[in-house]
């Protein structure tokens, strides 16, 4: 028998502001968080969700992974001990970087004032597994707790492998989602020497004149449930990751494949995993990136997996409203996803105006439209593809 | 490496803004004061023992930060190591 995974809490702090559905009101109405070409989190203040102390032992992008995942909690209905024992609870955290804000002022410091001036604090800080560990401690998740690296598509595969825990019964209830903070010097300087960047600072996804993405920071959290136990306990069910599947393009350390092959292999796992057809899907939140080369391999990758189904359905981009989050992206994405879903609407990809060659599918122009789903819960895939030739894919339903 | 004269009052008043830094209220500290009080744990006696380098020169390991209990403990074991 197999156990379902539902979803019952989700948070985000975005460049569009603090909370999950502020994420969501704001991208449905068409509002950019994105200013100076870049999407900072402005209104994000560390102490919302933990003390002064917490707060300096802690790099912003665990930071912003413990106000998403507060919020997501609350929803939840968890209080201090959560509702399953502690060791049967877990959680993953994706990340692309890290805490490079951290690695940056402690480099500083030792170029500076020597070896010795480097923080005892730098290590605990700049891990790649600091956030999970970060929210671990704070409401004593003993199950198993890693962060996932796998730079853009970090998010979604934490929340993969996190429902996949669930459903082999390792956890009874996880804590997934993904964080970044690389607005820094470093991180922009590198970015650019790639031509990654937007030059222009804008975010346009699938758009004939896109140039790049625009970098934003943030996190996005969901709390997995095993179905029957959240039942149980009488908990408000929000959604269902109903399937996930992860592959590699090994073609280029940056570039997709241009046929998007793995992305497709992607798409198509996702929707098995399920046990759903290409006809079953009503929305896809793209990865969409704003870059050249992404937008047209995810184009083909849809077309390949999707078929003709993939002309008829609405394909938008959270990226048009916030940038790029990294290893932030698949997550937020994810929450942006399955609250879109429960309103049964299709947010705008925004910025879209002059079509490419080649790329014909409805990228939702101009405003939000409302789902196709005569009253049935909707069903969506969420893409998340990184360097590295990462691709991972969900398929996320609302609930019935 | 700076050569602050380490006498206690000196002393007291480095570790004292170096503990401020981190967390503790300046009026929750004084000599009897425990680190676990004060919930000031390893990693924050490791940065307080970088600051007492910085001003008097005298390195607290992993050894002695684990002997001191208090505040006044480790006022006391800078003065002593600095003579």
């Amino acid at each position: 028998m197999t156990r379902g995974v539902v979803i019952t809490g989700v948070g985000a702090v975005t460049p569009l502001g603090v909370g999950a559905r502020t994420l969501h009101e704001r991208w449905s109405a068409g509002t950019s968080g994105l200013e100076d070409g870049e999407g900072a989190c402005t209104e994000f203040d560390p102490t919302i969700a933990m003390t002064s102390k917490e707060a300096r032992r802690a790099d912003r992008f665990s930071q912003l992974a413990v106000a998403a995942c507060a919020e997501a909690l609350e929803e939840a209905g968890w209080d201090d001990d959560g509702p399953y024992p502690s060791e049967r609870i877990g959680c993953v955290l994706g990340t692309g970087i890290g805490g490079i804000g951290t690695l940056e002022a402690n480099h500083a410091k030792l170029l500076e004032s020597g070896p010795g001036s480097v923080s005892p604090l730098a290590v605990p800080l700049m891990m790649g597994n600091a956030g999970a560990a970060a929210l671990s401690m704070r409401h004593r998740l003993c199950g198993p707790v890693y962060g996932l690296v796998s730079a853009c598509a970090a998010g979604a595969h934490a929340i993969g492998d996190a429902a996949r825990l669930v459903r082999s019964g390792d956890a009874d209830a996880m804590v997934a989602g993904g964080s970044e903070a690389t607005l820094s010097p470093l991180a922009r300087a590198a970015f650019s020497a790639l031509d990654a960047l937007s030059p222009t600072g804008v975010s346009r996804p699938f758009d004939a004149r896109r140039d790049g993405f625009v970098m934003g920071e943030g996190a996005g959290v969901l709390v997995l449930e095993e179905a029957e136990q959240a039942e149980a306990r009488g908990a408000t069910v929000l959604g269902e990751v109903l399937g996930y599947a992860a592959t590699s393009d090994a073609h280029h350390i940056t570039a997709p494949d241009p046929a998007g092959t793995g992305a497709a292999a992607a798409i198509g796992g996702a929707l098995a995993d399920a046990g759903l057809q290409a006809g079953d899907v009503d929305y896809v939140n793209a990865h969409g990136t704003s870059t050249p080369l992404n937008d047209r391999s995810e184009t083909a990758a849809l077309k390949a997996a999707l078929g003709e189904r993939a002309n008829e359905i609405p394909v938008s981009s959270t990226k048009s409203a916030i940038g790029h989050l990294l290893g932030a992206a698949g997550a937020v994405e994810a929450v942006a996803t399955l609250l879109a879903l429960r309103d049964a609407v299709a947010p705008p990809t925004l910025g879209y105006e002059e079509p490419d060659e080649g790329m014909d599918l409805d990228y939702v122009p101009g405003s939000a439209r409302p789902l196709d789903v005569n009253g049935r819960p909707p069903v969506a895939i969420s893409n998340a593809f990184g360097f590295g030739g990462h691709n991972a894919v969900l398929c996320l339903g609302a609930a019935a | 490496m700076s050569t602050d004269t380490a006498t206690p009052e000196q002393v007291e008043k480095v570790v004292y803004d170096a503990l401020v830094e981190i967390g503790p209220e300046r009026d929750q500290l004084h000599r009897d004061a425990t680190f676990e009080e004060l919930d000031v744990d390893s990693l924050d006696l490791a940065e307080v023992s970088q600051v007492v380098e910085e001003h008097f020169g005298v390195q607290l390991k992993g050894d002695d930060v684990s002997q001191i209990r208090t505040v006044g403990d480790a006022v006391d074991l800078v003065v002593n190591r600095a003579k």
